[in-house]
C-alpha cells in the first residue's frame, strides 16, 4: 500500500508547527508530493501542472491554523480543488421531451460500452422506463450477439435487425440499423433507445465520421463517453477528440471495482468539461452507480473510500443485528463471544477482510488497521470462528469461565493452539472494554493501537 | 541477470532527494529555502549536465514530460533520468539530440534486460494461456496468434475458456473460422477447466502443436476469479507436462500505472511469462511496460496494432524505444 498523501504531507511539513503562514519555501516539498501523487494516480501531466498552480495560489499566504496540521490544511485545499474540477453535484440524465430519448454510447475498444448499455437499460427499467437496446457494432465478431444476450439477461427489449451476410457491412448498414431501431422503439412504445456502437480509435477518421452521421441521424439527448478507469495519460487525447467530433454530454467511468486510482476521471473532465454521470463497479447489471466526486477524490489521493465502505456495509449487514450488537457492546456487560462471532460473520459478508481494510484511510484512528492489510491472512478469521465454535454456549456467554483446562480442550477441538486461544481471549477482553469506553475522548487513540482479533 | 524485484518493490522507493533531505537536517532547510514550487527531475539534471546553449530548462522539462506522458510512471522516469545524470556527469553532452539518444538507450537497456528465455522444448502440445483484465484484447489476440502460428506451419487448436462473458464463445468461433482452426468449446456458463481438459485431450490425440486458451477478463483484485485462473493453470499442468508453457498477460496500451498492479497480481496467481501490448495503433504509447520490465523483468512478446487478423507483431524493443520519443 502506498503511503497516502496526507502522511507524506505531514512529513513535508514536519518543521512547521502551528504558527506562521504557508510560504513558497515551506510549501515546496508538499507541492512536489502532491504532484507525484497525482501523476501516480494517472492524472494527466498537463492537468497536474494546472492543478499545482491553482493549489499553490490558494495555499500561499494562508495562515497555519492551530486546529489543523499544515498537512491536513493543504490536503483540504487539494481536495477542494479536485472536487471543484469534478463538479460538486451528481449530474442528471437527460430525457427528451418527445420520446424516444436516444442515448449514444461512444468510446474506445474494450472500454465497456456493451456492458454499460445493459446496465443503463437495467437502471432505466428500475426507474420505470421502457428502454430498447440496439447494437450498431457490425464490425467486431459477435458484438451484436453479445448485446442480444445482455438484453435477455436484463430483460430489456432489443432491436436485432437483419444483416445481409452476402455484403460487407459498413457505415450505411450502421445508419440503416439505427434508423430502423428508432422506428421500432416508437412502435413498441419504448421511451429510451440505447445505441451501442463499435469501439473505435479517436484517430480513425472513417469511424469517427460514422459516429458524426449517427449523431446527425438520431439527434441523441445523451452522448456518453465510456472510458476505462485504468486509462493513463492518453485519456485526454481520446476524450478530447471524441468531444470535438461529437460534443459529448457525459462520461461513464468503468471498472472502478478494480484498484486503479482513476486519475483519468480528472483528465477527461478537464478536457471535455462534461460531468461523469455514472461509474461502473462490477460485472453485474446493477453495478452502475451515480458518480460522487468526493469519493473519487479520496481514492485519487490514496485516502480510502469510507463512503463506499459504509454503503457496502449498509447493503450487506443486517441492521437489526448490528443495532443489537451496538447496544450490548456499548452498555452494561458488554458483548459476548457469541455476539462477537455473529459480528464477524456479518462483516465477512462484505468481502474479504483485507479488501475492507484497504478501503479505510490510513490516517487517524484507522492507521494501525490499514497497515495490517498486506499481512492479513484470511485464514485467521477461520481460526477465530473455529475457536469460538469449540466453546460451549455457557463459555461463550461467560468468557471468564474459560480456565486453563478449558483452553486446552478448546484448542484441541478447533485444531488450533492454546496460544491462539489465549490471544483471542485477550483481544476479546480488550475490545469489549474498548467498546464500553466508546464516547470517552480517549477512544480514537485506543482504536489506533488496537490489534485485529486472531493476530 | 536478477532483475526480479517482485514482492519487495510494492513499496515504492522514496525519490532520492527526499530521502537524503530527511537525513540531513541542515541541508534539509537549505534545500527548502531554494526549492521552487515546481521542482522537476530536470532540475537535477540541469545541475550537472554542462548545459550548452542547446540544452535548456525547457528541453529537460520536455524529456520528463515525454516519459511521464508515455505512462512510464514517476519512479521509472526518475530512475532513467537519474542514470542519465550519472552518465552525463562523465562526459559532455553536446545537444538535445544526444541527450535523447542517451535516454532511448536507457529505455532500451531496461527492456532488453527483461527475461528473454528461449522457448523450452516441449513434449506434446505447447499450451499458451491468455489472461488479463476485461476488454484488453485477449480473444482478438488468440485469433491473431493462431493465424501467425499457422503461417509458420504449426497446427493450432483454440480453447474457448471464457464461458462467462456474453457471446465470448461466438466471438472466438468467428476467429476460428477466419483462420480455419478448430475451436473447442462448451456451453455458456460452463466450467472453464473442463473445456480446457477437452481441448488438451483433443490436442494430444491429434498431435496439435499449439493450444491457445482464451480466458474471461477479470480484475486482478478479485480473489475468487484469480483463484479460478490458478485452477485452470493446474488443470493444464496435470494433463500436459510443463503446461502452460506461456502465460501471456494481454495489456491495453492505454493502461496507466495500474498496469503494474495487473502485472504483479496476474503473475502471482497465474504465473505470467510475458506481455502482449495491444492497441498500439492508437495514440497511447504503452510505457507502463517499461516500468513492468524494470520491476519484474517481464518481457513483451507481441504487440497488437489493429483489429485485423494480421495485426499482431513480435515485439521490437528498439522500435518501441524510438516510438516513445517520436
Ligand atoms: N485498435 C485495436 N483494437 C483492438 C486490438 N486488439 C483488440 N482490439 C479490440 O478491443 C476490443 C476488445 O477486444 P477483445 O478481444 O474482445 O478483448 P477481451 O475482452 O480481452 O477478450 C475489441 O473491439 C477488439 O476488436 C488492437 O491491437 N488494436
Ligand atoms: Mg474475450
Amino acid at each position: 500500500m502506498f503511503e497516502n498523501l496526507q502522511e507524506k504531507l505531514q512529513r513535508a511539513f514536519k518543521n512547521l508547527r502551528g504558527q506562521g503562514t504557508l510560504t513558497e519555501e515551506n510549501i515546496g516539498e508538499a507541492l512536489r508530493e502532491i504532484r507525484l501523487a497525482l501523476l501516480e494516480s494517472d492524472v494527466n501531466l498537463g492537468v497536474v501542472k494546472h492543478l499545482i498552480e491553482q493549489i499553490q495560489a490558494k495555499a500561499l499566504g494562508q495562515e497555519v491554523l492551530t486546529s489543523l496540521s499544515p498537512g491536513e490544511q493543504v490536503v483540504k485545499i487539494v481536495r477542494d480543488e479536485l472536487v471543484n474540477i469534478l463538479g460538486k453535484d451528481t449530474a442528471k440524465f437527460k430525457f427528451a421531451s418527445q420520446p424516444p430519448t436516444v442515448v449514444l454510447m461512444a468510446g474506445l475498444q474494450g472500454s465497456g460500452k456493451t456492458t454499460t448499455s445493459g446496465k443503463l437499460a437495467h437502471w432505466l427499467k428500475a426507474g420505470g422506463h421502457r428502454p430498447m437496446l440496439v447494437s450498431v457494432d457490425v464490425y467486431r465478431p459477435a458484438a451484436r450477439e453479445q448485446l442480444k444476450v445482455v438484453a435477455q439477461q436484463v430483460g430489456a427489449r432489443i432491436y436485432e435487425g437483419a444483416l445481409d451476410s452476402s455484403v460487407q457491412a459498413n457505415s450505411a448498414t450502421v445508419e440503416r440499423l439505427a434508423k430502423e431501431a428508432r422506428r421500432e422503439a416508437a412502435n413498441y412504445g419504448c421511451d429510451v433507445l440505447i445505441v451501442d456502437t463499435a469501439g473505435r480509435l479517436h484517430i480513425d477518421d472513417d469511424l469517427m465520421d460514422e459516429m458524426q452521421s449517427l449523431k446527425k441521424l438520431l439527434n441523441p439527448q445523451e452522448i456518453l463517453f465510456v472510458a476505462d478507469a485504468m486509462t493513463g495519460q492518453d485519456a485526454v487525447r481520446s476524450a478530447d477528440e471524441f468531444h470535438k467530433k461529437l460534443t459529448l454530454t457525459g462520461v461513464v467511468l468503468t471498472k472502478l471495482d478494480g484498484d486503479a486510482r482513476g486519475g483519468a476521471a480528472l483528465s477527461i473532465r478537464q478536457v471535455t468539461g462534461q460531468p461523469i454521470k455514472f461509474i461502473g463497479v462490477g460485472e453485474k447489471f446493477d453495478a452502475l452507480e451515480p458518480f460522487h466526486p468526493d469519493r473519487i477524490v479520496s481514492r485519487l489521493l490514496g485516502m480510502g473510500d469510507i463512503a463506499s465502505l459504509l454503503e457496502r456495509a449498509d447493503e450487506k449487514i443486517d441492521k437489526k443485528k448490528a443495532a443489537e450488537f451496538a447496544s450490548k457492546a456499548l452498555a452494561g456487560d458488554g458483548f459476548s463471544l457469541e455476539d462477537f462471532r455473529e459480528q464477524l460473520r456479518q462483516v465477512r459478508k462484505m468481502g474479504s477482510f483485507s479488501s475492507i481494510l484497504g478501503m479505510l484511510p490510513s490516517v487517524g484512528p484507522f492507521a494501525g488497521l490499514q497497515k495490517a492489510k498486506d499481512s492479513f491472512d484470511e485464514k485467521q478469521l477461520v481460526h477465530v470462528e473455529a475457536i469460538i465454535g469449540s466453546m460451549t454456549n455457557k463459555e461463550r456467554r461467560h468468557h471468564e469461565l474459560i480456565n486453563g483446562s478449558r483452553r486446552k480442550r478448546i484448542a484441541k477441538g478447533s485444531g488450533t493452539s492454546v496460544q491462539e486461544v489465549n490471544n483471542l481471549l485477550k483481544q476479546y477482553v480488550q475490545m469489549r472494554k474498548m467498546f464500553k469506553d466508546f464516547g470517552k475522548p480517549s477512544f480514537a487513540r485506543r482504536m489506533a493501537g488496537m490489534k485485529l482479533p486472531g493476530r | 541477470m536478477l532483475r526480479n524485484l517482485f514482492g519487495k518493490s510494492s513499496e515504492p522507493k522514496p525519490a532520492a532527494p527526499e530521502a537524503t533531505a530527511a537525513k540531513l537536517g541542515f541541508f534539509d532547510r537549505m534545500k527548502q529555502a531554494v526549492t521552487r514550487t515546481r521542482e522537476n527531475l530536470s532540475e537535477r539534471i540541469e545541475a550537472v549536465v554542462s548545459i550548452g546553449k542547446e540544452i535548456d530548462r525547457s528541453t529537460l522539462d520536455e524529456l520528463e514530460a515525454t516519459l511521464i506522458g508515455a505512462d512510464l510512471g514517476t519512479t521509472t522516469t526518475h530512475e532513467i533520468l537519474e542514470k542519465l545524470r550519472l552518465r552525463a556527469d562523465r562526459r559532455q553532452i553536446k545537444d538535445a539530440d544526444e541527450l535523447k539518444q542517451l535516454l532511448r538507450a536507457e529505455v532500451l537497456g531496461i527492456l532488453q534486460s527483461a527475461n528473454q528465455k528461449p522457448p523450452a522444448e516441449t513434449e506434446g502440445p505447447e499450451v499458451i494461456l491468455m489472461v488479463g483484465v476485461n476488454g484488453t484484447g485477449k480473444t482478438t489476440t488468440v485469433g491473431k496468434l493462431a493465424h501467425l502460428l499457422q503461417g509458420q506451419g504449426k497446427s493450432v487448436v483454440l480453447c474457448a475458456a471464457d464461458t462467462f462473458r456474453a457471446a465470448a464463445i461466438d466471438q472466438l468461433l468467428v476467429w476460428g473460422e477466419r483462420s480455419g482452426v478448430e475451436v473447442v468449446k462448451t456451453k455458456p456458463g460452463g466450467d472453464p477447466a473442463a473445456v480446457l481438459f477437452d481441448a488438451l485431450e483433443s490436442a494430444k490425440t491429434k498431435h496439435t502443436d499449439y493450444v491457445l486458451v482464451d480466458t474471461a477478463g477479470r480484475l486482478h483484485n478479485k480473489v475468487g476469479l484469480m483463484a479460478e485462473l490458478d485452477k485452470i493453470r493446474r488443470t493444464a499442468g496435470r494433463l500436459v507436462p510443463g503446461a502452460p508453457h506461456e502465460v501471456l498477460l494481454v495489456m491495453d496500451a492505454t493502461t496507466g500505472q495500474n498496469g503494474l498492479q495487473q502485472a504483479r497480481q496476474f503473475t502471482e496467481s497465474a504465473g505470467v511469462t510475458g506481455i502482449v501490448l495491444t492497441k498500439l495503433d492508437g495514440t497511447a504509447k504503452g510505457g507502463v511496460i517499461v516500468a513492468i520490465a524494470r520491476e519484474m523483468g517481464l518481457p513483451v512478446r507481441f504487440v497488437g496494432v489493429g483489429e485485423k487478423i494480421g495485426d499482431l507483431l513480435p515485439f521490437d524493443a528498439q522500435a518501441f524505444a524510438e516510438s516513445l520519443f517520436s
